[in-house]
């Protein structure tokens, strides 16, 4: 008995040590020079791989972040301080872009779109707009089957009442869900923009009307009242997201939008998510 | 091909569905519909360009006359089917789910026709004159894709063709359209194979396929065939028979080469339905301006075929079919295998609308996208000899790369595997946003 | 309105209002068949085996066929209440059943309740579930659970109790209630692995005592120790026919693995007699017919075309004469097959099929 287990623990001993020395030997002339500052930017940056810099995952930001190629504010998850931290420690400028943040461009819940159609098939935004133009009336609006909230890796996407509502608190702007969604609906837009016209449809006014209460008609009313503020291309109202001073609620009162395409985010999602049977024109 | 052995010809894989509807209306004759009270001939009727509108609103027009003229070599005319006063361009829900443009005619009721264009003896015309003669007729391909016939009637000069084949197989369910026109016109369906044999430079070889459920039609076609020069094929009742690269393959025996087109296998494929405007064309110089259409479905009070004019909107067919008696759960313009479902009942029928099909709610497929259980079936249905369960698999994880290595490509959308699904998947919509998002991907590059 | 609307008695016809169309992609009709229905099938082949392990093994057997059963689905229901699967749908599929069938046709008839217990929740939980459930499954969940339960049980899962009219050669319905507990019996196959074995090429008796027309006849019939629903073998190919006129089965595996573990043991036997039994012997005895019919051709687990269910079946035909022949174990399917499963993936790689107009050469197509 004791010769199996001397014999054991010298057989399993002498093998460790032989391993150890061999995977000593390989790391020590196989070593890869890394630069210590690609590890300590990747420290500092907030590992959510989003891919909203453009790079493969925050590994590789860092990396372009050392080599000068990208600032470190391009980074749209990091709060202001983390990005002053990176560039503190790398000793170079901050740089940065706007921060930006998604917002779905519709308003077309299911209360508000008014030919439903039974959809039956794949549960997934792209795969319905395939077929026979999507399951709800209007072909320019947010399908609401979530392919934006299932590629948004921070969970800011929320569906209610079969529409996209991005929490503006959690999303960072990385702008996957602008790339899966089959409308274009998402459109990244500046932090501080409180305002939205909430339709994405450059039908004539009557033809969206047909589909939907809350569409905005083109009516020029907002671009009349604040001119440097809305512009209406086609039929469809637009915020001037670039011009110097962004809208605010007293603008949204001023202009009395008369469908309610024209809100406050606040107010958009205080209409979607407590009040399901609200209606503009009831 | 073994043209000495009249046997039952057929392909590989494909499935039998169990039923077949075909008796609702195989047996109505086909009736000429009533004029009604508005026409919206849609202008979109052709793969490849629309026609450019020759009328202004306001304008009267003849039956037959020019509205919209092909706005290049892959497009085709588009005549008035009525006689009457243009109101305009209007917007009607196409058969794809997207609105289209439509010519709104308000017929006058006088029934002015135009003169008809002159005959041609097509067994001595040059084939370039049978040609031109197809393209101001505006006539496409009726089975479904709805390609300008002269266009595929002029392969490119490298192409050698030896082969024309008839699609007269109708493999889709409750359709009945060209049975009824075989058995009806067989005349001009040999007539018009025998023109577009003649445009090709084909001898004998020009087939008309027919699957043996329409027996009474072939006989009806070998009455005729020999003074046509024409061979009809009796083919096995096995879906999808009637779409090309199958019948080709049934009749001839060649593959389409992936991602080729018939003329690889030295192939025209064109619809009975075509043959019979063909020859209503060069022989009595009429453009196409009607079709039948089957007004079918177990909710659909009397189904039957009608002689519609284009730009009939389907609630008008089904009001000639007396209504229905109980709300359908699906509208369908085609066949149930391969048509599209509409969302309106104001589509107008166009020149590739073969059937107007209404389903019961209890009957229509309800796709729930159960667990695949890897039973293989879609595998031995599939007529491409793909495997849809592995494709649906690469899709739902989003791996268009490992679809497009299963060959979602080749596929049909023939729906022979969700039809014979046990998990109720919906593969033919997985193939078909794997062939948008690759198509998409590769036009990036 | 023109004389369109004179001609008909228009209020008489009654039109669609469109309020209830469905969109969805074509085809828009579907055959019958349903995945609960392919279950039901599947459980009506079983049901010969089952009766025939019942007829063989008395009232017990029975009991054991329906505690596993009942397990099985209670396992799954469990685990979809805790996943927050929906229940009711995943229960009606019929997959849980079918497993739990299989599990328990493959078990001693007189294993006490808490092994049914175990290898449920060894099939449902660690054979399926875990992988996603239905569909996911790289391995036969009824033969994850058997090996599991040979492995954790050894005694329990090798004390065979004899069949009723083991000396007489046929049952009867007098003792049909009468416990079997009592007497045990080995197996066929265990005592030829028990035996000494000799490469000396005329050296054959000592095989005959358990390999000769008499006993083989016997055998067939399901006049032998063995699981609940492995003996009877006319009646598994009772169910082999039915499966396969159901189109559940690829006939391909049970030939083929059936056919491979005769010609390799016909081989063997045929040089070194001495080595093992003759190749009849090893068809009719075991679990070789149950397993190649009813657990090898396990939807999810083989392969999807036909010549990968050739391969696939002549590795497990293979590895089961390897293991019977060579092996320390007396039976060798369970392995063989769980091994196999372990390859499906690669050989549905290896049997693609030839996609149509895709010519053996991959060919440029026109751009």
């Amino acid at each position: 008995m004791s010769t199996i287990v001397l014999v054991s623990v010298i057989v399993m001993g002498s093998l460790g040590l032989l391993l150890g020395l061999v995977i000593g030997f390989f790391a020590k002339i196989f070593k890869v020079e890394t630069d210590s500052r690609v590890d300590l930017v990747a420290e500092l940056l907030p590992g959510a791989n989003c891919g909203g810099c453009g790079k493969a995952g925050c590994a590789d930001f860092a990396k372009s972040v050392v080599s000068g190629e990208n600032p470190p504010g391009k980074c749209p998850v990091s709060s202001a301080e983390q990005i002053n931290a990176i560039a503190m420690a790398l000793g170079i400028d901050a740089g940065g872009g706007f921060k930006k943040r998604a917002v779905v461009r519709c308003g077309g819940d299911i209360h508000q779109v008014a030919r439903k159609i039974n959809y039956n098939g794949v549960l997934d935004c792209a795969s319905a707009s395939l077929i026979a133009g999507g399951p709800k009336g209007c072909r320019y609006g947010c399908i609401g089957m979530g392919s934006c909230a299932a590629v948004c890796p921070f969970g800011a996407i929320e569906l209610v009442n079969n529409l996209a509502l991005v929490h503006p608190e959690i999303c960072v702007g990385c702008g996957k869900c602008v790339s899966a969604c089959p409308r274009g609906v998402i459109q990244l837009v500046p932090i501080e923009s409180t305002v939205h016209v909430y339709c994405n449809s450059p039908e004539k006014g009557p033809e969206k009307r047909k589909n939907c209460k809350v569409s905005c008609l083109g009516c020029r009313k907002c671009e009349k009242t604040a001119p440097e503020k809305f512009k209406v291309e086609g039929f469809l109202a637009h915020v001037q997201y670039d011009a110097p001073v962004l809208p605010t609620e007293e603008d949204v009162e001023a202009v009395k939008c008369p469908t309610g395409a024209l809100l406050t985010a606040a107010r958009h999602k205080e209409i979607e998510t407590n009040d399901p049977e609200f209606s503009v024109n009831e | 091909m073994n043209k000495s052995s009249r046997s039952v010809m057929t392909f590989k894989n494909g499935i039998h569905p169990v039923y077949h509807g075909k008796e609702l209306s195989e047996s109505a004759e086909t009736r000429v519909a009533p004029l009604l009270a508005r026409y919206t001939v849609p202008l979109a009727q052709n793969a490849g360009k629309p026609p450019e509108v020759v009328v202004n609103p306001g304008d009267h027009v003849k039956k037959y006359q020019l509205i919209a003229k092909a706005s290049g070599f892959v497009s085709a005319n588009l005549h008035s089917p009525v006689s009457g006063t243009v109101k305009g361009l209007v917007d009607v829900p196409g058969p794809m789910g997207v609105p289209a443009k439509a010519l709104e005619i308000v017929p006058d009721g006088l029934n002015e026709e135009m003169e008809p264009l002159p005959a041609i003896d097509w067994r001595t015309a040059e084939p370039k004159a049978l040609l031109d003669r197809i393209a101001e007729c505006g006539l496409v391909g009726m089975g479904g894709a709805s390609f300008p016939t002269h266009v595929k009637l002029s392969p490119p000069p490298e192409k050698e063709i030896d082969t024309l084949i008839l699609n007269g197989a109708e493999c889709e369910p409750y359709l009945t359209a060209d049975h009824r026109l075989m058995l009806e016109d067989p005349e001009s369906v040999l007539a018009g194979a025998a023109v577009m044999g003649r445009i090709l430079g084909i001898g004998d070889r020009v087939f008309i396929g027919v699957e043996m459920n329409k027996i009474d039609a072939i006989h009806r076609l070998n009455e005729k065939a020999e003074a046509y020069g024409v061979n009809i094929i009796p083919l096995k009742v096995q879906y999808p028979q009637g779409s090309e690269k199958q019948l080709i393959n049934a009749i001839t025996g060649r593959e389409v080469p992936a991602g080729g087109l018939p003329m690889d296998a030295k192939c025209v494929v064109q619809n009975t339905g075509t043959a019979a405007a063909v020859a209503d064309a060069v022989l009595r110089g009429r453009p196409l301006v009607e079709r039948i259409v089957t007004v079918t479905g177990s909710v659909v009070k009397n189904p039957g075929n009608w002689k519609l004019l284009i730009g009939t909107p389907v609630i008008e067919a089904i009001k000639l079919a007396g209504g229905v008696t109980e709300e359908p759960g699906k509208l369908i313009l085609g066949g149930p295998m391969m048509g599209f479902a509409q969302k309106s009942f104001e589509v107008p029928v166009s020149k590739n609308t073969s059937g107007i099909l209404l389903l019961a709610q209890d009957q229509a497929v309800n796709y729930v996208s159960g667990n695949c259980i890897r039973c293989g079936r879609c595998v031995q249905g599939c007529p491409m000899h793909l495997m849809p369960c592995a494709i649906a698999a690469a899709v739902e994880s989003y791996r268009f790369d490992l679809a497009k290595k299963h060959h979602v490509m080749d596929c049909l959308e023939c729906g022979a595997c969700a039809y014979v699904c046990p998990a109720k998947r919906p593969l033919v919509q997985h193939n078909r946003r794997a062939k948008a998002e690759i198509r998409r991907l590769t036009a990036k590059k | 309105m023109d004389e369109t609307s004179k001609n008909v008695p228009e209020n008489d016809i009654k039109l669609p209002t469109g309020e209830k169309l469905v969109v969805s992609s074509s085809p828009h009709l579907s055959s019958p068949e349903r995945t609960s229905k392919i279950m039901g099938r599947v459980l009506l082949a079983l049901a010969f085996p089952a009766a025939a392990g019942i007829w063989y093994f008395g009232l017990r057997a029975a009991w054991v066929i329906f505690l596993t059963t009942v397990f099985c689905v209670a396992a799954e229901a469990v685990w979809c209440k805790l996943a927050r699967k929906p229940v009711k749908a995943t229960i009606l599929d019929g997959s849980a059943a079918v497993t739990g069938v299989i599990l328990a046709l493959n078990l001693p008839p007189h294993v006490p309740f808490y092994v049914p217990l175990i290898g449920a929740v060894l099939a449902i939980w660690i054979g399926k579930q875990i992988f996603g459930g239905l569909g996911y499954n790289p391995f036969n969940p009824a033969v994850v659970a058997r090996v599991g339960l040979l492995i954790a049980l050894p005694a329990i899962m090798t004390t065979w109790p004899a069949p009723r009219g083991m000396n007489s050669g046929y049952p009867s319905f007098k003792e049909f209630k009468t416990s079997v507990d009592a007497v045990t019996c080995a197996t066929p196959l265990s005592i030829a692995g028990t035996m000494p074995k000799s490469t000396d090429r005329y050296e054959t008796s000592h095989f005959r005592k358990i390999d000769n027309v008499e006993l083989i006849k016997k055998y067939a019939l399901g006049c032998k120790g063995g699981c609940i629903g492995e003996t009877c073998i006319p009646a598994i190919v009772f169910g082999a026919i039915l499966l396969v006129c159901f189109n559940l089965i690829n006939w391909r595996v049970p030939i083929c693995y059936v056919g491979t573990v005769a010609i390799v043991t016909g081989v063997v036997n045929y040089f070194y007699p001495g080595v093992t039994p003759s190749p009849l012997f090893h068809l009719v005895t075991g679990g070789l017919m149950f397993a190649a019919v009813f657990m090898a051709t396990d939807m999810v687990t083989c392969p999807i075309t036909g010549t990968g269910c050739v391969i696939f079946a002549v590795g497990c035909g293979v590895i089961t004469s390897v293991i019977r022949i060579w092996g320390n174990y007396p039976e060798g399917v369970s392995f063989a097959i769980l091994f196999m499963n372990a390859l499906v993936p690669l050989i549905d790689k290896a049997s693609a099929l030839r996609p149509f107009g895709h010519t053996a050469k991959p060919k440029e197509v026109a751009k």
